[in-house]
C-alpha cells in the first residue's frame, strides 16, 4: 500500500535537519559571513566607523608598510619558534618522567596543569610581578649577596618579548604533557618488554621506539600551540601592553590597536585577515586529515 | 655476582633520585607563581616595597583582599572588583548552559540522525574551533550595536553562546558516536520519537560529557579577555577586563598587594573548579585536542 506521506511523518523525517537548522545558520553568518565581511572592510577605505567602498588592496600595502606590523610579525616568528620548541621540549620530559611508575603521579600531574585553567589575564598580571626588577627575581637575588645579579629583560625592549615566552611556555606545557601522557600511555607495553629483553636501556629505548611512536600526538601538539601563539593577546596585554615602546606588539594586539585606539579600522581589518589566513593554513589540512581518519575508522 | 647486582641497583637508585629530583623541581616552577600571588596578596604595601618579594609574610593581613574586592578603582569608579565579579556569573551561567544544550543537540543529531551532508557540517562547525576571533570581531560589533546589544552582559552571553557552539558539538558528536546505534534503533521500534530518544536515552547516557562540557565551556568563558574588552565598556564588563585596569594603572605609589588580591579573585572560580573536577577539565582539553 503505497500512501502518500503524511504531514507528520514527513515533519519527523526533517526534523534532524530542523533542529541542527539554528545553529548551522548560526556558524555560517557569526564565522563564515563575519569573516567575508571583515574581509571586505579590508578592502575599503574605513577608518573610524566602516565605509563599504572598494579601495583594492590599500590596506594591505599600507599594513605592510607599517613598521610596526613588522616588529609583529618578527615577534610573532621568534615568539612561536621559541615557545613551541620549549613547550614540546618540556612537556615531553615531564610526560616521559611521570611515566616511570610515579608515585603521587596524579598530584604532580595537576600541579603542572592548573595554568590551563587561569586566565592569560591573571596569569600575565603574576609573570609581571615577578619579573619586575625593582622587586622580583632580581631583587631576591641582589638580597642574597649576588649584588651583580640582573635580570630585567621586561623592560628592555631587545629582551621583553622572552619573558612573555617564559610566561606562555609555563601555562601550556602542561597541556603539552597531557597529550604526550595520553600518546604514552596508548602505546602496547609488549614493544617495549622486548626492547629490554634485547638489552636496551631505557633513555635507548624512549629516543629510539617510543618517540617515535609519538607522531600522532606530535601533530595534534605543534598544530594546537601553533594556533595559541597566533591568539596571544590577553598575556602579552597583562604583561607588557605591547612595549616597551612597541617591542612586544604581536599581530593580536596590533590588530586591537589599530582597529579600537589609532582609527585605522582597514588597517585592522587586514592585519585579521593575515591572522586568519596563517590560522587557516595550519588548521584546515589538520582537520581534514583527522576527519579523513575518523571516517576511515568506521 | 653479588658486586655486579648491587651497582645495577645503585644504578636504579641514582636514577630513580633523579627521576623524582626534577619532578620536584618542575612542581617547584610550576607553583611558584601562585605561591607568590597568595603571598603578596596578605602582605602589607611597607613590607613589599621593603622585603623580598618570595618569602613569608611577617604579619599577615587581608586588607588587600578587601580592598580588591570592594574599594580598588577602576577607571574613576572605586567599587572594586565585586561589580564585575557578578556580571562575568551573569555572563557565563547562560552562556554555559545555552552553548551546551545546543552541543547536545548537535551531536546527537550528527551522530544519530545523520543526513546527506551532515559531514560537511560538521566540518563547517569544527573549523569555529580554531577560529581567530580577531577576525570576526569587526562585524560582531557592528552587529550587536544594531541589536541593541552593545555594552551588555546579553550581548556578551550572546557571542559566547555562538563561538562556544563549535566546541561542545565537538564533545558531544565525539561521544555519541561511541554509543551504539542499535539502542537508538531498538527504541524508535518501540516508538520513541527523535525527542523522546535524546531526552530519555541519550542525555541521562550524556551526563559524564556533559561535566566536561560544562567546565570547559566555565573555563573559557569566564577566562575571556578579547570579547569582554571589545564589546563591553565601564559598568558592564567581565572581571577578566576589570583586573586588568586595576593592574594597569600607573599612578601613584603601586599597590602590588591590592593587584595579587584582585588576580587571585579573578582566578578562583575557575581553580576550585579545577581542584573539585579536573580529571573532567583534563578531558576537555585532550578531547578539543585529538578526535574521540
Amino acid at each position: 500500500m503505497t500512501r502518500k506521506k503524511s504531514f507528520s511523518d514527513r515533519l519527523a523525517d526533517w526534523l534532524p535537519r530542523l533542529v541542527m537548522a539554528p545553529s548551522l545558520l548560526v556558524i555560517l553568518v557569526g564565522v563564515y559571513l563575519f569573516i567575508a565581511w571583515t574581509g571586505w572592510i579590508s578592502l575599503s577605505s574605513s577608518r573610524m566607523v566602516p565605509q563599504y567602498d572598494f579601495v583594492g588592496l590599500e590596506q594591505y600595502y599600507r599594513l605592510w608598510a607599517t613598521p610596526r606590523w613588522h616588529t609583529a610579525v618578527a615577534n610573532l616568528f621568534i615568539f612561536s619558534a621559541l615557545f613551541l620548541t620549549v613547550t614540546i621540549g618540556v612537556g615531553l620530559v615531564m610526560a616521559i618522567l611521570l611515566d616511570q611508575n610515579i608515585r603521587a603521579e596524579g598530584a604532580l600531574r595537576a600541579v603542572y596543569l592548573y595554568p590551563m585553567a587561569l586566565s592569560f589575564i591573571v596569569t600575565g598580571t603574576a609573570w609581571k610581578w615577578i619579573l619586575n626588577p625593582d622587586l622580583g627575581i632580581q631583587k631576591v637575588v641582589n638580597d642574597l649577596g649576588w649584588e651583580g645579579f640582573v635580570f630585567n629583560w621586561i623592560t628592555r625592549p631587545d629582551f621583553a618579548i622572552y619573558t612573555i615566552v617564559i610566561a606562555a611556555v609555563w601555562q601550556s606545557s602542561g597541556f603539552a604533557m597531557a597529550i604526550f601522557l595520553a600518546g604514552l600511555r596508548g602505546i602496547d607495553n609488549s614493544v617495549i618488554k622486548a626492547a629490554q629483553i634485547e638489552g636496551a636501556t631505557l633513555p635507548r629505548i624512549y629516543a629510539s621506539i617510543i618517540v617515535p611512536m609519538l607522531r600522532p600526538a606530535f601533530l595534534s601538539v605543534i598544530v594546537l600551540l601553533g594556533y595559541i601563539a597566533i591568539k596571544t593577546f590577553d598575556l602579552v596585554l597583562a604583561m607588557t601592553n605591547g612595549g616597551p615602546g612597541n617591542a612586544t606588539e604581536m599581530p593580536s594586539t596590533f590588530m586591537f590597536s589599530a582597529t579600537f585606539r589609532r582609527n585605522q579600522m582597514g588597517v585592522g581589518a587586514a592585519s585579521a585577515m593575515m591572522m586568519l589566513m596563517t590560522v587557516a593554513a595550519i588548521i584546515i589540512p589538520y582537520l581534514y586529515s583527522e576527519l579523513k581518519e575518523s571516517r576511515n575508522d568506521h | 655476582m653479588t658486586t655486579e647486582r648491587r651497582s645495577a641497583a645503585r644504578a636504579q637508585a641514582i636514577g630513580r633520585v633523579f627521576i623524582y629530583g626534577s619532578l620536584l623541581v618542575l612542581a617547584a616552577f610550576y607553583l611558584m607563581p601562585l605561591w607568590v600571588m597568595i603571598m603578596t596578596s596578605a602582605k602589607s604595601l611597607d613590607e613589599i616595597y621593603g622585603g623580598s618579594f618570595i618569602g613569608l609574610p611577617q604579619a599577615v593581613t587581608f586588607e588587600a583582599w578587601a580592598k580588591a574586592w570592594s574599594q580598588a578603582c577602576i577607571g574613576t569608579s572605586c567599587t572594586g572588583l565585586k561589580p564585575y565579579f557578578f556580571n562575568s556569573i551573569m555572563m557565563v551561567v547562560p552562556a554555559v548552559v545555552l552553548s551546551t544544550g545546543i552541543g547536545a543537540l548537535n551531536g546527537y543529531v550528527l551522530t544519530k540522525w545523520r543526513f546527506r551532508g551532515s559531514n560537511l557540517v560538521f566540518g563547517l562547525i569544527l573549523f569555529g574551533c580554531f577560529l581567530p576571533f580577531q577576525a570576526v570581531i569587526l562585524p560582531m560589533a557592528q552587529v550587536l550595536g544594531r541589536l541593541g546589544l552593545s555594552g551588555s552582559i546579553s550581548g556578551l552571553v550572546l557571542v559566547h553562546t555562538v563561538y562556544g557552539i563549535a566546541f561542545t558539538t565537538l564533545f558531544f558528536r565525539n561521544y555519541f558516536v561511541t554509543i551504539p546505534d542499535e539502542l537508538t534503533k531498538a527504541a524508535q521500534i518501540d516508538g520513541a520519537g527523535f525527542f523522546r530518544i535524546f531526552f530519555s536515552i541519550m542525555l541521562p547516557a550524556a551526563l559524564p560529557i556533559m561535566v566536561v562540557s560544562c567546565i570547559w565551556q566555565f573555563t573559557q568563558i569566564w577566562n575571556d579577555f578579547l570579547f569582554g574588552v571589545s564589546f563591553t565598556a565601564g559598568e558592564t564588563s567581565p572581571v577578566t577586563v576589570a583586573l586588568n585596569n586595576i593592574v594597569n594603572v600607573t599612578m601613584g605609589r603601586k599597590q602590588y598587594n591590592v593587584d595579587m588580591a584582585a588576580a587571585m579573585i579573578a582566578a578562583l572560580p575557575t581553580l576550585v573548579v579545577y581542584v573539585i573536577a579536573g580529571r573532567y577539565f583534563v578531558r576537555g582539553l585532550t578531547a578539543g585536542a585529538v578526535k574521540g
